[in-house]
């Protein structure tokens, strides 16, 4: 089961100044899996992928990472983690002095010496993964739309083929079409590349018809973190108030039916 | 780490087949694409078959590789032509194979005589296009000015003075310094070149005149272009992106009345008051080269500007001051308004907003120099 772990988070604790965010804060995330992260606005769920990904240090407790404790890793084992994940922003932080085509080339050419065509080739192909237009790639980021930009920004975290990506509200801002759409899109990229996904996210639609476990940011901690079905039926009060109240009665309510999870039933014996 | 990929074709009677093993991954890409480029020469024409039960390893580069190593008719993978890929390689190939094969589109590219003139004439018309932007923007500035000395509309008292204190308050330790320095500067070089024909005391003249009618007002409005024009860009320019503009007019209110007025108005009084400091800093700069350097008193110094220079110089020089501030207002605020979504066009507003309004501070400058030429003044 350990080596399924792919992120062991313990004990975490995140202050900014007087308020705690996070206290003795426990998360598992295992090889293959989707996991959905959701908590009241202001609950730290983006702290909480920025201390996993090392772009915020924790104030205390640790987080192992792909079996390395990244809490006190120097610059140059820190950089090779970090090529192995890949984060998609909420609005895709795209380079907008580069086109989308230069943006998924970036880590390609600064990682990897690659002939120029090959590099071409690679961030094409991950560009038509995403679904995005073959014309958006030599589109600049201002010239797109907010769900083209978001869809740029997954094909640049992807470029690397990394082992994990980490979502932060990869549907906020999108209509419901386009939200459904990319669900659809993560849940196929999930298959195909053999993904483990961390995704933050307020869209409780997603949580139904994407996650394989939800876990829920209530007070400071991890209240639950399980299959959605045993997660309603969680005592807490925050989660009783968003699983029970109207909106989630719509995403239940077109719920589809869940396929089976076998652990690492999609990574193969390639990794 | 990663084991080294190898590709190779093996032909038994009547067919050939691919054989692939190791680490098909990013990792290994840059050995294995000339290997690549070599199998696919060699493809066979006729159907072909894939061997993988020696891959270790499948990512989407890998899965690209092969496609390469296919040549230009990939097969559709059905699972009889490829034997020892396990389900989810399959169908990641399979995936891959679907979403790749859309060609790229071409870039256009122009014959480079032709982009020069294109270029060339976009220049010419965005030109324009700004030229009667910026007059357009100057009327409804003076008709909106119009309707607050009229009555119409409010003036905005507050946020006047407020604009008043950034603009002019806060600039004067800066004007005073810059004129300062130059006017010694000014002094220091008229003394070094008269000296030879004994005329130091033209010094005088040369600092009171220069100060009084150009550089007390050129340098007062090159800074305050640069400090406070950009800074009209900037604040305007994100209450654009952040869309309050659209707030401000959905409210029924007008943003030119709220937002250009008390700068324009802030402009036009501090200005002049600067410029006024600017000219006497630059007078006690000269004034303080002659003392130390060439031997004259204070009251010399005073006694000289009395007898030669009329007040008709600094009369010059403080009726351009209102039309420099006009101008910096005009062109700081329409570039804030023209600012779009992202933070990077503020960026670039401000600083069209700077350059444009230094630009045609000197152009306006130098048409004030020829018209009180002609007039004789």
């Amino acid at each position: 089961m350990n080596a399924d772990v792919l992120i062991e988070v313990r004990g975490l604790r995140n202050v900014f100044g007087t308020q705690v965010v996070h206290d003795a804060l426990d998360l598992d995330v295992h090889r293959g899996e989707i996991l959905g992260v959701i908590g009241g606005s202001g609950a730290g769920k983006s702290v909480l992928l920025r201390s996993i990904v090392g772009l915020k240090g924790p104030d205390g407790g640790s987080i192992r990472f792909l079996g390395q404790d990244t809490t006190h890793l120097g610059a140059e084992d820190r950089r090779a983690i970090d090529r192995r994940f890949g984060l998609m922003f909420q609005d895709g932080a795209l380079f907008s002095s580069l086109t989308v085509l230069e943006n998924v080339e970036l880590p390609l050419v600064e990682f990897h010496h690659l002939p120029p065509d090959l590099v071409k080739d690679i961030a094409l192909l991950k560009i038509a993964l995403t679904g995005l237009p073959l014309d958006a790639a030599a589109k600049y980021p201002a010239q797109l739309s907010g769900g083209m930009r978001k869809r740029a920004g997954l094909a640049r975290a992807l470029v690397l083929d990394p082992e994990i990506l980490f979502l932060d509200e990869p549907t906020s801002g999108l209509d419901p079409v386009g939200a459904a759409a990319f669900d659809e899109l993560i849940s196929t990229l999930r298959n195909a590349l053999g993904l483990t996904v961390f995704l933050v996210t307020h869209d409780l639609d997603s949580l139904y018809s994407l996650c394989d476990r939800v876990a829920v940011l209530s007070d400071r901690h991890v209240v639950v973190a399980d299959r959605i079905a045993t997660v309603e039926n969680n005592p807490d009060p925050w989660i009783q108030a968003c699983f029970r109240g109207p909106r989630a009665r719509g995403a239940r309510a077109h719920r589809p039916v869940p396929a089976p999870v076998i652990p690492g039933g999609f990574d193969g014996n390639s990794r | 780490m990663a084991q080294k990929a190898t590709v190779s074709w093996i032909r038994t009677n009547g067919s050939a087949t691919l054989t692939l093993a190791g680490d098909w991954t990013l990792a290994n890409a840059r050995d294995l694409a000339p290997a690549v480029a070599g199998a696919a020469a060699m493809r066979p024409g006729d159907h072909c078959l894939i061997d993988a039960h020696q891959l270790t390893a499948l990512d989407t580069t890998g899965a690209l590789l092969l496609l390469r190593a296919l040549g230009d008719s990939p097969p559709s993978f059905s699972a009889a032509d490829v034997q020892g890929l396990n389900p989810a390689n399959l169908a990641l190939l399979q995936l891959v194979t679907a979403r790749h094969g859309q060609a790229a589109p071409a870039r256009p590219v122009h014959a480079s005589f032709v982009r020069l003139l294109e270029r060339i004439g976009g220049a010419i018309v965005d030109a324009w296009h700004q030229a009667r932007e910026l007059l357009g923007f100057v009327g409804m500035m003076l008709a909106t000015l119009g309707k607050v000395f009229s009555g119409h509309r409010r003036l905005r008292l507050t946020a006047t003075v407020f604009h008043m204190e950034q603009t002019g308050l806060d600039a004067v330790p800066i004007v005073v310094l810059l004129s300062f320095l130059v006017g010694a500067v000014v002094a220091f070089l008229g003394a070094t070149v008269l000296r030879d024909f004994g005329a130091e005391v033209f010094t005088v003249e040369l600092v009171s005149y220069s100060f009084l009618r150009e550089f007390g007002v050129l340098l007062t409005a090159i800074l305050i272009a640069g400090r406070s024009g950009s800074a009209f860009t900037a604040q305007i320019g994100s209450m654009k992106s952040r869309e309050e503009l659209d707030a401000i007019q959905a409210l029924g209110l007008d943003p030119i009345e709220l937002l250009v007025i008390p700068r324009l108005l802030a402009l036009l009084v501090m200005l002049p008051a600067l410029t006024f400091l600017g000219m006497l800093s630059g007078l006690v700069g000269g004034g303080l080269v002659g003392v130390m350097s060439l031997d004259f008193t204070p009251a010399m110094f005073i006694g000289r500007l009395h007898e030669t220079t009329e007040l008709r110089h600094f009369w010059v020089g403080m009726a351009k001051a209102p039309v420099f501030a006009f101008l910096i207002a005009a062109v700081s605020c329409l570039e804030g308004f023209k600012v779009e979504g992202s933070a990077e066009s503020v960026g670039r507003h401000t600083t069209a907003s700077v350059v444009q309004s230094i630009f045609l501070v000197i152009v306006f400058d130098a048409l004030f120099a020829i018209f009180f030429m002609e007039l004789q003044v």
